[in-house]
């Protein structure tokens, strides 16, 4: 294998052109006033919501791991971030990232924590015990109070400052393409997949698929970890409500709308998947607003029915792929 | 003591009415590997076919039972031609996908105003509530209905399924698909018979969790039928006596942390129970280990 067992960066010059070209337009938009708060918020959702998604789908899609507990990591990353920056006095830009790398942090330690006993689980039995845990962490978070007041409670965690904005949501989401993309074009990459097409076999051939599953989930999670601490300064408000087991089921619709294995997909369904649920609140007049839900997964049902494989399926687009696997 | 034993009467009777949705969840695992997310709805169907039924019509309990398990189980075959028959060869995660799809669409669907509508209602109760006192226990009529109905509905499905010609193609499916298909079994007729079960049954449980619990609304569905699924995985899914034994610990391990620990940590203790086992006993309490072929 040419490749190599290296980590390299080589998203491309032109490549990191038009991102950065994409960013300046839109942060253009948004300074300028175009773009209002409202569709600004959407956005930032978005790029949380991608992160978020990346990161199952390094669980699932690339180690095959069947995890229903996304959105209690996602609720771990965003409680610490916002206890985090809540205890920092002091104002400055570097708040926002020391508050959301402690939350990908705690959730990564308990990602390690849990991940050891149960990922020895198989296939639905490890999705039962991932949605186990789930549910009781959004109980822990309903009785939250009772042990750090701050945290509220059922009722929820108020007074977290705004400290998200676009640039930052950027930075963190390209982070999380760069850091996704190399791992998965790695020697540590093709061990993961092979855990996912067959988990016995790769063992067969030297690779320790406990250690490799356990990285793979860690690092998933730590990526919900970061989405989640967005969120909170996004929103400014935490409510176990919003990392129940429905949020993990959503997180997986994103990745197998997306395509399973593949980063442009989850991209694109991700931001697809924000601008869908919030468009459709923009665009359908009020008297048929309750709709909104009701044609939402129909969309579903016909997206899985027509394209059961994802909108990607397993491909990515030519510039997130290394040099040597570009089609001419 | 006799609180202790009123309280796993009180279990019992929640252990029930989850053993009928099981049974759903694991005769579809069983025969298709597939997680039927939208069983809950399909239970919060059949509560609201029994509503309609008891509080517009005014039809007696077990008329309503039989519209209910009557109405869902062409709702389950419906469900299961329409959108997860044309999925049979795709990726098992597409049919899972769909069946979310499926869940959502009853949930919001069925919440629009012309159709049940969002808010909660009461459940009508065709008799009065009598209690009858054993030694210091109580026991109500609606429990007796409920356990009357449940082992009643059980014992014909055990029968069914060990008994008739159906029963046995059921199995001979579940056991390997392309050999009874190789023995002249319509498979297609299978499934959709086990679809059709498993829902009426759901609608079943729907009519007896709205008289014992008496509130309903189009999400009731989500909590009641994640725990019964989670009932199936801790008997051993697949199994038909392990949903059966997990529902029951399931509706016992619930009632007893609400009484004796704490009303907010019910659903956890349930979960946690369920992870515990899993590391134990990783295909659940009557499964057997498969063997991995090399």
């Amino acid at each position: 294998m040419a490749a190599g067992n290296k980590l390299r960066i080589d998203i491309g010059i032109v490549m990191l052109l038009i991102v950065l070209g994409l960013f300046a337009v839109l942060e253009f938009l948004i300074v300028s006033g175009v773009i209002n708060p409202y569709v600004h918020t959407i956005l930032c959702y978005a790029g949380i919501v991608v992160i978020s998604a990346l990161g199952l789908n390094l669980i699932y899609g690339y180690t095959g791991q069947f995890s229903l507990g996304h959105a209690a990591f996602y609720g771990i990353g965003g409680y610490t971030a916002a206890l985090v920056t809540r205890s920092i006095a002091a104002k400055g830009l570097w708040v926002l990232p020391v508050g959301v790398l402690a939350g990908a942090l705690t959730a990564g330690v308990i990602a390690l924590l849990i991940g050891l006993p149960i990922l020895r689980l198989k296939s639905d039995y490890l999705g039962i015990a991932t949605l186990g845990f789930g549910m009781i962490v959004n109980v822990l978070f309903k009785n939250s109070d009772k042990l750090i007041k701050a945290m509220g409670g059922a009722a929820g965690m108020r007074g977290i400052e705004r400290l998200t904005t676009f640039p930052w949501v950027f930075i963190f989401c390209l982070g999380a393409v760069i850091v996704l993309r190399n791992l998965v074009f790695s020697g540590v990459g093709r061990a993961l997949i092979s855990i996912r097409e067959d988990e016995l076999a790769a063992e067969a051939v030297g690779v320790n698929a406990t250690s490799y599953k356990t990285l793979g989930f860690v690092i998933g999670c730590m990526f919900a970890g970061v989405a989640g601490g967005l969120y909170a300064h996004l929103y400014t408000y935490l409510n176990p409500d919003n990392f129940d087991f429905l949020k993990s089921i959503d997180v997986l619709l994103i990745v197998v709308i997306g395509g399973l294995g593949s980063i442009s997909g989850t991209i694109i369904a991700g931001a697809g998947w924000a601008f869908l649920l919030e468009g459709l609140r923009v665009i359908l007049p009020s008297a048929v607003q309750e709709w909104r839900m009701v044609v939402y997964p129909l969309v579903l049902i016909v997206v899985m029915l027509f394209r059961s494989g994802g909108i990607m399926g397993g491909s990515e687009f030519n510039f997130l792929k290394p040099q040597e696997y570009r089609r001419r | 003591m006799t609180y202790f034993l009123q309280q796993l009467i009180n279990g019992l009777q929640l252990g029930f009415v989850y053993a009928l949705i099981a049974l759903g969840y694991t005769m579809v695992y069983g025969i298709v590997r597939l997680i039927n997310f939208a069983h809950g709805d399909v239970f919060m169907v059949g509560a609201y076919l029994g509503f309609f039924a008891l509080a517009s019509w005014r039809l007696p309990l077990p008329v309503a039972i039989i519209i209910a398990m009557v109405g869902c189980a062409a709702l389950g075959v419906f469900i299961e031609r329409v959108a997860y028959k044309p999925l049979r060869r795709a990726p098992r995660i597409s049919s899972l996908i769909t069946a979310i799809g499926v869940s959502l669409f009853l949930e919001y669907f069925t919440s629009l105003k012309f159709v049940f509508g969002p808010y909660f209602r009461a459940y009508p109760r065709p008799f009065a509530i009598r209690t009858y006192n054993l030694s210091g226990i109580t026991v109500s009529n609606i429990q007796i209905i409920v356990f009357g109905v449940a082992i009643l509905l059980m014992v014909a499905l055990t029968l069914f399924v060990n008994r008739t010609k159906t029963g046995m193609a059921m199995r001979a499916v579940s056991f390997d698909r392309d050999a009874a298909a190789l023995m002249g079994i319509n498979v297609d007729n299978i499934i959709s018979v086990t679809f059709g079960i498993g829902a009426a049954l759901a609608g079943a449980g729907g009519v007896l969790y709205g008289i014992a619990y008496p509130q309903i609304n189009p999400f009731m569905g989500i909590m009641p039928g994640l725990k019964a699924f989670v009932a199936a995985v801790l008997g051993g899914i697949g199994i038909i006596p392990g949903a059966m034994l997990g529902a029951v610990i399931m509706g016992i391990v619930e009632k007893l942390t609400e009484v004796y620990i704490s009303s907010t940590l019910r659903d956890a203790a349930a979960f946690a129970i369920l992870i515990v086992v899993l590391l134990v006993r990783p295909t659940g309490i009557l499964g057997k280990r498969e063997q991995e072929k090399v």
